[in-house]
């Protein structure tokens, strides 16, 4: 069943669209990506969902409550992290969650909620004295207190070193794994590729391209990667001959070709053919990153 | 489970409690310098000029209003703005409670205050000076309750017409010299140049200085000072809603 719908939702400032047409659905129970480049109008959208804005067209629907019109129905069953959104500089820990907690009807019981957030030796720190990982960790915490069935995390990580990072992922596991839907708006492919269900990338306020990380991988481009630097230039056009290869290029002497397993066997036999060296020869998978390269338009 | 609002205003009271220097310039301020006009002994002598009254009496309305604008000018649009500012209000736009309640717990919050500061500085004339208390309660409370709301609106519509904190400060103390000017910080209202003091009753703390005075003597306030205040009141509310922005 879908919890979150976003129907052909538009919204523009001062003319200019910052989502133009957005069509969506999020299930109940999983965790749902919006990846995309800064300016794609990511947070445009989940601020829509969110009440935070009100769509110039679209329907979007959380539980099937209207976020604008049924503010309070929406506000109860969603929790939301937002993107430079701060609470009062002197207030700590315990009082935040104790303040957000009495906003909802049914609000979870705060301490064991700090307690998996590592935030129990610091309730009593104000909110000035946190350090960056600390705050986000708070923020999850005030996203949850309420026992929402949805959170929208918009841009959770930006700003955490890489353990931090890796700490927060496992923790949206977690939230997961309680049955509650998450709904993620990242512009790392890691994160997205590591935590995901489904991803839609988004470009220019439309969807690129919605899947699995693996569909969207495949989806775009080889899944294999071969490069290297050849002892000695190759002609044009032998590269773009070989089997399964769907993109080839020389990038300053060093080659790239996107294929198959196939492909990896024919650039070898090339090579020997030639009696060309390859020098630091690899082969990898394709990530998250060469699909989203490939489906959004290069930035200038 | 204490009410949404009802835990706001508690956890705003206590925010409050952290801000030593608004604490300072609201409560005390304005009793220490009523303490230290009354020390002045030519001031506590009784002036035919001033209609047989000791400048030290003059100064107690002062020191009312004072508080009222430290309140209102001083330390509350800093705070509103910053919580505009930092994503305070917009964080709490997703909750069930709406960010109007916050704003409502700092106006409670800064208006308490000041009618605390009033009677600080009510009580520190009658003991420390033998300032008489004022003859007719119900008019200066009246004038009171009404001049709290005036430098409320005004500080609020500081807060609606700045984008930033930087500019609300700026501009809170651009409009803070002239509102002590006319509530007679410098020069009490009442001893001002008869063509002054006139254009001075126009303003909400002239006004309001005529009325607390008015009020003081043991007459109600007159319907034109009153009617001054409740005119500002009611224009800088409409200007503060009109033009606050939420983010």
């Amino acid at each position: 069943m879908a919890i979150v719908e976003v129907d052909g939702l538009r919204k523009s400032y001062g003319g200019r669209p910052a989502v133009d047409g957005l069509t969506f659905r999020v299930e109940e129970g999983e965790i749902f990506g919006i990846l995309g480049p800064n300016g794609a109008g990511k947070t445009t959208a989940v601020e829509c969902v969110e009440g935070l804005r009100t769509p110039d067209e679209g329907t979007v629907r959380v539980a099937g409550l209207d976020p604008v019109a049924d503010h309070d129905g929406v506000t109860r069953i969603l929790g939301a992290q937002l993107q430079e959104s701060e609470l009062q500089a002197k207030l700590t820990v315990r009082e935040a969650l104790e303040l957000y907690a009495a906003f909802y009807p049914r609000p979870a019981d705060w301490r064991p909620l700090a307690e998996r957030l590592g935030l129990t030796g610091k309730l009593g720190t104000r909110f000035a004295g946190l350090s960056g990982g600390q705050k986000q960790r708070l923020f999850i915490a005030l996203a949850l207190v309420g026992n929402p069935r949805v959170v929208v995390l918009d841009e959770l990580t930006t700003g955490l070193d890489p353990r931090a990072r890796r700490d927060t992922w496992s923790l949206i596991e977690d939230v997961r794994a309680r049955g509650v839907t998450v709904l993620l708006v990242t512009h790392f492919m890691e994160e997205a590729q590591r935590l995901c269900d489904r991803i839609a990338v988004v470009d220019k306020g439309r969807i690129a391209a919605l899947d699995t990380p693996s569909g969207l991988i495949r989806r775009a481009g080889g899944a294999t990667v071969i490069t290297f630097t050849p002892s000695q230039p190759l002609a044009e056009g032998e590269l773009a001959g070989l089997p399964g290869a769907v993109l080839a290029e020389d990038r300053d002497g060093r080659v790239v070709i996107h294929g198959t397993d196939d492909t990896v066997n024919a650039v070898i036999t090339l090579l020997a053919r030639h009696r060309i060296t390859a020098h630091q020869l690899r082969v990898t998978e394709a990530t998250l990153d060469d699909a989203f390269l490939d489906l959004t338009e290069e930035q200038v | 489970m204490p009410s949404p609002a009802a835990a706001v205003l508690r956890t705003e009271s206590r925010l409050f409690a952290r801000e030593p220097g608004s604490l300072f310039w609201i409560l005390v301020f304005p009793s220490v310098l009523l303490l230290i006009i009354g020390l002045v002994p030519s001031f506590r002598v009784v002036s035919d000029e001033l209609g047989g009254r000791r400048v030290v009496d003059l100064y107690v309305p002062v020191a009312v209003l004072l508080g009222l604008i430290m309140a209102g000018l001083q330390a509350m649009p800093p705070v509103l703005t910053g919580y505009r500012e930092r994503g305070v209000l917009r964080r709490m736009a997703t909750t069930p409670v709406r960010p109007a309640a916050l704003l409502t717990a700092q106006l409670v919050l800064h208006g308490a205050a000041a009618l605390v500061s009033a009677l600080l500085a009510v009580a520190v004339g009658r003991i420390a000076y033998g300032v008489e208390l004022p003859e007719q309660p119900a008019g200066y409370l009246l004038a009171l309750l009404l001049t709290t709301a005036a430098a409320l609106a005004l500080g609020a519509t500081v807060c609606a017409v700045s984008r930033t904190q930087k500019i609300a400060t700026a501009i809170g103390s651009a409009v803070f010299f002239p509102a002590m000017f006319t509530a007679g910080v410098w020069v009490p209202v009442q001893a001002m140049p008869e063509a002054l003091r006139r254009i001075v009753e126009l303003t909400p703390f002239g006004a309001a200085s005529e009325a607390l005075d008015r009020a003081a003597a043991g007459g109600w306030p007159g319907w034109a000072a009153v009617g001054v205040t409740a005119l500002w009141t009611a224009l800088l509310t409409a200007a503060a809603v009109r033009w606050f922005r939420w983010e």
